[in-house]
Order: C-alpha cells, then sequence, then structure tokens
C-alpha cells in the first residue's frame, strides 16, 4: 500500500503526535519520546505495531511523540495518521 | 455536559466530575480539517473508556456536510447511547438520521439500540418542534441550542433570556406532548455563576428536565437547583404513601393533612421522589 508523509494529533496532555513516513526497511520502525518511556514504552509500541497491522500497513517509519495517552487515543491517531497517508478511509 | 471530541485529556476525564450526561462533540468544537481525527477518537474512546453509568451521547454533524454519514457509522458501531443532531429543523430530517442509524444497526446486530436526540436551533425548529419530537419512537429528547437561535432571529442573548422565552416554553410543551426530555442550552460565562443559577432556576421553572453545561463547575449549581429540599421530598413521601394505602382500601380520594390529594399532586410529588433519586439524596430503598 502506498503511503505519504502525515500525521495526527497533538502534543497536548493525554494526547500523542503520531509521524508516519513511508520507509524501505521490512517492517514498523518506531522512534518513540514519552514521558512515560520507561514504564510504558513497550505497551505504547505493541498498540501502535498492532493498530498499522490491523489496517495492512508495513513498511513505514512512526515517530510518535506521548503525553501520556490512553491505549484508545494512541489508536484514533495511529489510525488517523494512517488513512490521511494512505488515503483510504477506515468508514463505508 | 459537552466535551470537545478533539481533546482526549478531556474525553477521559470528564466522568470524574458526576455528570449525568457526557456529550462528546463532533460539530461545532472540531475544525473541518480535524473532523477525521476526532470522529477516530471519539469510536475510540467509546469502544475503551469504562464511563460507568454515565449516558454517552455524541454530537454529530449534520447529514448535509460530508462528515454526518460517517460520524453516525462511527458512534452507533461504538455502541453510543444517545445521538444528537444539530440544528434540527424538520420532521423528515430525524427520519432521515434513523434511517441511517438503522442501516448500521442491522450491519451489527443491534437493532433499535440507539436513542435520538434533537437540538432545535432555528426560528424554523422551534415552530416544528412537536413534528421533530415525535418524528421517530428513537427520540428521548428536544433541546434548545440557543446561540445558533438568537443569531437566527437577529437578536442576541440576554442574561434575563427573554429572547428564549417562546422557544423554551415551545420545547417544554412539545417534549412534554410527545412524552420525552427537554433539556435547556447552555450558558457560556463561567465567571457569572450567579446570572448561570438563575437561568438554572428559570428553566426548572419552566419545566425543563435538565440543562446543557460547558464545564464541570457548573455541575454543583444545576445540582443544587434541581435537588429537591428535605421537607419537599418528605411531604412527596407522605403523598405517595398515603395514595398506596387508599389504592389499597380501594379509595380514589384521600385526604392528607387536611388537604384533598388529587392526580396533579400525586404527579408532581412523584417527579419530586424522581429528581430526589437522580440528584443521589435518596435512594429506591429509602421509600420500601
Amino acid at each position: 500500500m502506498e503511503v505519504k508523509n502525515a500525521s495526527a494529533g497533538t502534543l497536548e496532555s493525554g494526547d500523542i503526535l503520531i509521524q508516519i513516513f513511508p520507509s524501505e526497511a521490512e517492517g514498523v520502525q518506531i522512534d518513540l519520546n514519552s514521558t512515560v518511556a520507561y514504564q510504558f514504552g513497550e505497551q505504547i509500541k505493541t498498540v501502535i505495531t498492532e493498530t498499522l497491522s490491523g489496517l495492512g500497513i508495513d513498511h513505514v517509519a512512526i515517530k510518535a511523540t506521548d503525553k501520556g495517552a490512553l491505549d484508545c487515543t494512541i489508536r484514533a491517531r495511529v489510525t488517523a495518521a494512517a488513512v490521511r497517508a494512505t488515503g483510504k478511509d477506515v468508514w463505508a | 455536559m459537552f466535551v470537545p471530541g478533539n481533546n482526549p485529556g478531556m474525553m477521559q476525564d470528564a466522568f470524574i466530575y458526576g455528570p449525568d450526561s457526557i456529550m462528546l462533540d463532533l460539530e461545532d468544537s472540531v475544525t473541518m480539517a480535524e473532523k477525521d481525527t476526532a470522529r477516530l477518537l471519539v469510536y475510540n474512546a467509546l469502544k475503551s473508556i469504562d464511563y460507568g453509568n454515565t449516558e454517552m451521547v455524541v454530537r454529530i454533524n449534520p447529514l448535509s456536510t460530508p462528515y454526518g454519514k460517517k460520524d453516525i457509522e462511527a458512534v452507533v458501531k461504538a455502541g453510543v447511547d444517545v445521538i444528537r443532531m444539530p440544528k434540527t429543523e424538520t420532521a423528515e430530517e430525524v427520519v432521515e438520521v434513523e434511517r441511517e442509524i438503522e442501516k448500521v444497526e442491522k450491519e451489527i446486530g443491534c437493532l433499535g439500540r440507539t436513542q435520538i436526540m434533537a437540538a432545535i436551533e432555528s426560528a424554523l425548529g422551534v415552530v416544528n418542534a412537536y413534528a421533530i419530537a415525535t418524528a421517530s419512537k428513537r427520540m428521548m429528547g428536544i433541546a434548545l441550542g440557543a446561540e445558533d437561535y438568537s443569531a437566527n432571529l437577529k437578536t442576541q442573548r440576554t442574561p434575563g433570556g427573554a429572547e428564549l422565552l417562546l422557544a423554551r416554553e415551545t420545547i417544554v410543551v412539545a417534549a412534554r406532548a410527545a412524552g420525552i426530555a427537554a433539556l435547556d442550552t447552555v450558558y457560556s460565562n463561567l465567571n457569572d455563576m450567579e446570572t448561570f443559577r438563575k437561568e438554572v432556576e428559570l428553566i426548572k421553572t419552566l419545566g425543563f428536565d435538565g440543562k446543557s453545561i460547558i464545564n464541570p463547575r457548573q455541575i454543583e449549581v444545576v445540582n443544587e437547583v434541581f435537588t429537591p429540599s428535605e421537607k419537599a421530598i418528605e411531604k412527596s413521601k407522605t403523598i405517595l404513601a398515603a395514595i398506596k394505602e387508599a389504592e389499597q382500601r380501594g379509595s380514589g380520594v384521600i385526604a392528607v393533612n387536611g388537604k384533598m390529594i388529587d392526580r396533579p399532586v400525586v404527579l408532581r410529588a412523584q417527579r419530586t421522589i424522581d429528581l430526589a433519586i437522580a440528584s443521589g439524596v435518596l435512594t429506591k430503598e429509602d421509600l420500601q
């Protein structure tokens, strides 16, 4: 699936900014910057990877700047960035 | 309580303040550039966050915009309790929204689950209030949206609210005739709690069931105004107990403290008890 540069989210408390870029490398590369990376870094990366996988997206690089987002917010922001990057909506 | 649908921090914290209902907004508080992201935030929040017994409402964009249909699909799939239609002017608009809801509900196998609330925000909407209120069996309430309504009337809001009186009374009458809830508009000046309190007292007197708010600071005032006094609760309990006893005896007419109790008095007493339970100052067990 063709992917363009795109982003979704903000740097406000409780949110996460997801930037998505096309990549030649295999799989999903995640560059995570989070105030809670020590406790939740792996969990955040898992949610990002699973969300992209559910949308059939790989070969992308993700820059994630987290401000304490819940999993549901991470899923929403990753999905929004992916929809913007591919032009393929999740709604009918 | 209105919560912008593009603010995850507010969406995750809103229920902590104990509003009866949380209204996640996809319409006016979200810019056109962020409609897609807000819809996904609201969908994922509804699917994941445990809001307990709080009634969950989403204000969607009108079906006349490119966003309305997708909003309905997302929030119905997420299991929202109530869809709030903005700027409703005719019964046909309600029927159209109902059709879209049904389409999604059939797809996911939950036909009839989603209720509808219509916001009336124009002169035409007020004229058609009863038709709107009875347009669908899913209708649970009609609400006044005063900012747009005032602009449509070519006037502005005043502290006394004279410009809203006809709309408010029409909405309460239409809601009562239809057997659904009447909900009042927001008051936006958070620095003037005195005028806010007067407005809540006014709309309670007019017969509204509740008031829309924009900040947790307003919850306490609404609860204080709508919570019946201890004296009123005791009086209502006495009336309802007397009626129950009379019914068991097969007697239709009763008196409490020398005053005849007829049907309107009983209905008012029941309303007082319902409000006391909703306000949390009385439990159903207290009535046993």
